[in-house]
């Protein structure tokens, strides 16, 4: 593994999903139906540098989720390619795939749901050490379990425990102790503070941001809180129905926003000094993802649709200040919405 | 205030709900009051186990077993109805109190259609003939923003997107023209775009029918949009209460100062948070005196331990009302000024 | 560990199926009585007045005794006698023994199988999950009686005569737990399908653990709750079913006496009047089949977080 060139950690290119959502097959017959192929990520590319973080936001079923199983080999791509470290993952054999696991990680949305109800919590944190030969010994085993409690804010007393005598944040801190205890570089965080109170959901991200300074980690966050993408990313990647529409640095996506999508998802956070005033409402819903529009996805609830939209389907493209914007209509510079931040 | 003599339309008195388990009763809920007047919308808002459901879920008389209001009284229109049988409170339900809860899916009948369930709602309660009563359900359909309203009337709630099962279940809701609806955490399961349009709705509604509106939520910016005032709750107590933007603007309570603190949002370029260190107390374990104490960063500040020992009353803190020992000697100071003077 | 032990001990007795336990008379009745039964059965050697398997001891002159408290009984027979001079209580005590152990052991073979195919079947799906469970669907449409018997009838067949009775309980055994593995291979199955989706389950597939030891280490002990409830209730019914098919000859041999056989060979007498021979190997095995039933129903009551 000296490898270690590019600034470059993960690089997704063109990857996308599909699920086969069909009727069992005699049902089919007899409906004469189609098989029906639900395409939950339609070709998405990105790349994250190390020590950043890079979110994808965006409203439920755009397949925010899906990427992020993707990077992390829950599921395997349709087509396109995975690249960690300059090591393409569909081309690495089992064990070179088993060591780069030990280099990436996962946190999970649900903290009731992602720690083992049946195990000691110890152990949970254990359970990567053992697998990958971090730390055979007992002793070392303890010993490294019980600084990982300390680093996430608990206590080594608390490794005798079963989860679910602790709370959702405090079960969050044991799911970060565990992805954490094979020294990663990089985790993948699918909603990590979505099913958290708010004042919790601070401790987290506070936490998440200390150890990203202190161990120099690079983070992937999924989330559909804007708020929260805005105060942990560095990058923001805004995906509508399987595929990204703007990707830009965080100042610059809330600052400016270009796509019509990213300007309607901003006006739609509810903000707390506005008290008292309406939110922009938004009109229409996201479409059935089954029968996705033809185009841009976006056209039939966007302002700026026009001929173009309903038939081309637009593409990623360099916007001035590096970020990327999929929109005919900014390509055109037919809304034009450069305002001083 | 002081102005409307009036009763308000509810009154909660010294409301305590418990929980009567085989290690003794566990106080949900303990000895809160509050007052909604005709037509104001008052947020109730806390983290989860704050006992802000279970107070909704008393006032419309769908507490869950083992459940059990201990103490207290709650009168709709100066009328007690905590203790009414179940047939008198059957007729409550629905003609005078509506209910939107937070999944518009389990809500609504998946086996009849949405024409149907509406239609029964208001046969049962008001005095229509079929033929009339379909025509307000209808009405009511429109009026919540359903296109095609009398085509869509005898579709089946699998047929709606989530945002427009919603509406659906807004307008059942609405159907018998209730004085009061409560809305527990109505736009919790929606995306961005939906709540707020479904925000929208809801107030425009309340406006126009004059509808008072219990609306119980965990996020801060939903009661920001929405609220005439709002209370805040933390294990089973207000913490406290005033105008809406009174409290997010200058909470009075330590436990709000630091809910306040800990809401991300978009473009504030603090590295961290703030945070309230430590997690809500389980029901059996809530701390003698302010149940805040132990997590409280001012506990120092009042003498005589009185934090940890006695339990502060609602009473008047700057604009709003907060239950904080902070506050009550600050006011007890001034009384004492006010005897020498 | 031994710190481990009295955490886990404390743990019990603070635990809600303790708590409930000790609230609920029956269940603590049909414990008892189970126990007894099981105990008594066990250690039978050491607890049975006589034992019918020494033919020393065995008399043809005590032949049709009845119980002692009847006119002609006597005391050392408290039960009475059967037709070859041996002491009912015994012969029962005996003959629960090997009862239980079919029972035990039919349904520990099926749970393992069911388990592991459930398991296998719920986690890995597609074709490997279709074949199983049509295989399983075929099996439950026929009687588990008839199953047991056909596999017992084969084995018959199969085996030179000699050493039938050596076989026999095995045979029982396999014919047993052969009609029995489908329910826990779908229950499992079913559960299985919930956990494999839980995100723990994710995130073990995540830190590189192998199929296998997610299967067993993660979705096996969170599976394991309702297959205890059935396996409590089909260790009755695997008592019965092995009383049944040695009812009707086809279990174990006369030599080795079970409930079964003690009520098919008093079957024969019922008539001529020495109806203790049949009544009381046949309330044996009620009152043992019901006590785990009871036993079973509360377990899954308990368990049930809907019935809380």
């Amino acid at each position: 593994m000296i490898k270690k060139s590019s600034n470059v950690l993960l690089e997704v290119i063109d990857i996308a999903k599909e699920f086969d959502v069909s009727k069992p097959w005699l049902n089919r017959v007899i409906e004469r139906q189609e098989r029906q192929i639900l395409k939950a990520v339609d070709g998405v590319s990105f790349t994250i540098n190390r020590g950043e973080t890079l979110s994808l936001v965006g409203e439920s079923g755009c397949g925010k989720s899906t990427v992020a199983r993707l990077v992390c080999g829950l599921y395997k791509p349709s087509r396109g390619s995975i690249i960690f470290d300059s090591v393409n993952m569909a081309d690495a054999g089992a064990d070179e795939v088993q060591q780069l696991r030990k280099r990436f990680q996962m946190i999970f949305q649900d903290p009731y749901a992602s720690l083992n109800p049946r195990w000691r919590v110890g152990k949970i944190i254990a359970e990567p050490l053992r697998v990958h030969k971090i730390a055979t010994s007992n002793a070392d085993v303890k010993q490294r379990v019980d600084k990982l409690l300390t680093q996430v804010g608990l206590s080594p007393l608390d490794a005798e425990k079963f989860p679910h005598e602790f709370s959702g944040g405090q079960r969050q801190r044991i799911s970060i102790a565990r992805a954490l205890s094979s020294n990663p570089e990089f985790l993948v965080c699918d909603e990590p503070t979505s099913a958290l109170d708010v004042s919790v959901q601070a401790q987290i991200l506070n936490l998440m941001k200390d150890l990203q300074r202190e161990f120099g980690l690079t983070y992937l966050f999924i989330s559909h809180n804007l708020a929260v993408v805005s105060h942990i990313s560095t990058r923001v990647g805004v995906m509508y129905l399987g595929r990204l529409v703007e990707v830009a640095d965080t100042k610059r996506i809330f600052a400016n926003p270009q796509h019509p999508y990213t300007q309607m998802l901003q006006s739609a956070i509810p903000d707390l000094k506005m008290t008292g005033k309406q939110r922009t409402p938004v009109a229409g819903e996201v479409p059935n993802p089954l029968t996705p529009p033809t185009g841009c996805a976006f056209h039939p609830r966007c302002p700026h649709a026009f001929e173009r939209c309903k038939t081309e389907r637009p593409n990623l493209i360099d916007y001035e200040d590096g970020g990327q914007v999929a929109c005919h209509a900014v390509e055109e510079k037919r809304i034009n919405i450069r305002v001083a931040a | 205030m002081s102005s409307t003599p009036a009763v308000p339309l509810l009154q909660v008195k010294n409301l305590r709900i418990e929980f009567p388990t085989r290690r003794g009763n566990l106080t949900a809920v303990d000895d809160i009051s509050f007052d909604i007047a005709a037509g104001e919308v008052l947020g109730v808002v806390g983290e989860s186990g704050a006992g802000k459901s279970l107070t909704g879920a008393a006032v419309i008389g769908l507490l869950e077993p083992p459940g059990r209001i201990a103490n207290g009284e709650i009168l709709l229109a100066g009328r007690r109805i905590d203790n009414l049988p179940f047939e008198e409170l059957r007729k409550i339900r629905g003609r005078e109190i509506g209910a939107i809860f937070q999944d518009p899916l389990t809500s609504l009948n998946p086996l009849y259609t949405i024409g149907r369930q509406i239609i029964e709602t208001i046969e049962t309660h008001l005095d229509l003939t079929h033929a009339q009563a379909r025509a307000r359900a209808i009405e009511l359909l429109n009026e919540v923003g359903i296109p095609a309203a009398d085509r869509r009337i005898d579709h089946y709630p699998h047929q709606f997107s989530g945002g427009m099962r919603q509406r659906v279940v807004i307008s059942l809701a609405l159907a018998a023209n209730p004085k009061l609806i409560i809305a527990d955490e109505p736009t919790t399961a929606l995306d961005v775009s939906i709540q707020a349009q479904i925000i929208t709705l809801i107030k425009k509604l309340c406006r126009e029918h004059g509808t008072a509106v219990m609306l119980v939520t965990h996020d801060m910016g939903v009661i920001a949009e929405t609220a005439d005032r709002v209370a805040v709750m933390y294990a089973g107590r207000i913490a406290e209460i005033g105008p809406v933007a009174e409290v997010i603007h200058s909470p009075q309570h330590p436990y709000t100062i630091g809910l306040m603190g800990a809401i991300p949002s978009v473009g504030d370029a603090h590295e961290r948070l703030a945070q309230i260190d430590g997690s809500m107390p389980r029901l059996s374990a809530i701390p003698k005196g302010c149940a805040f104490n132990p997590r409280c960063t001012r506990v120092n500040d009042v003498p005589n331990h009185r934090c940890t020992t006695e339990r502060p009353e609602l009473l008047p803190a700057g604009k709003t009302k907060a239950a904080c020992w902070l506050h009550v000697s600050a006011a007890a100071q001034t009384d004492k000024q006010a005897v020498t003077a | 560990m031994t710190g481990a032990l009295t955490s886990t001990v404390r743990r019990f007795l603070d635990s809600d199926i303790w708590y409930k336990f000790r609230r609920d008379p029956i269940v603590i009745v049909a414990t008892i009585i189970g126990l007894i039964l099981i105990l008594s059965s066990a250690f039978a050697p050491l607890f049975a007045p006589h034992s019918p398997f020494d033919l020393k001891t065995l008399n043809l002159s005590d032949a049709f005794t009845p119980p002692a408290w009847i006119e002609a009984g006597k005391a050392q027979f408290l039960l009475g006698t059967d037709d070859q001079g041996r002491d009912v209580l015994s012969t029962i005590m005996y003959g629960s023994r090997a009862s239980l152990v079919v029972g035990f052991a039919a349904v520990l073979l099926s749970m393992v199988v069911g388990i592991t195919l459930g398991l296998i079947s719920g986690y890995f799906g597609g074709a490997l999950d279709a074949f199983i469970m049509r295989v399983a669907d075929v099996q439950l449409s026929f009687p588990a009686i008839l199953i047991a018997l056909l596999i017992s009838g084969v084995a018959r067949v199969v085996i030179p005569n000699s050493q039938h009775d050596q076989v026999a309980i095995y045979v029982l055994i396999f014919a047993i737990a052969a009609s029995g593995w489908v329910q826990y291979a779908r229950t499992v199955r079913g559960s299985t399908l919930v956990e494999r989706n839980k995100e723990y389950v994710q995130a073990a597939r995540v830190i590189g653990r192998r199929p296998l030891a997610i299967m067993f280490a993660h979705v096996l002990p969170n599976v394991l709750g309702p297959v205890m409830v059935l396996a409590t209730l089909h260790i009755g019914t695997a008592i019965i079913t092995e009383a049944t098919l040695s009812y009707l000859g086809v279990g174990m041999p006369a030599t080795q006496p079970t409930l079964g056989t003690m009520i098919r060979i008093g079957g024969d007498f019922l008539l001529s009047g020495e109806w203790w021979i049949l009544w009381f190997p046949g309330l044996a095995l009620v009152v043992l089949v019901l006590s785990i039933n009871i036993i079973g129903d509360w377990l899954r009551d308990a368990l049930n977080p809907k019935l809380r």
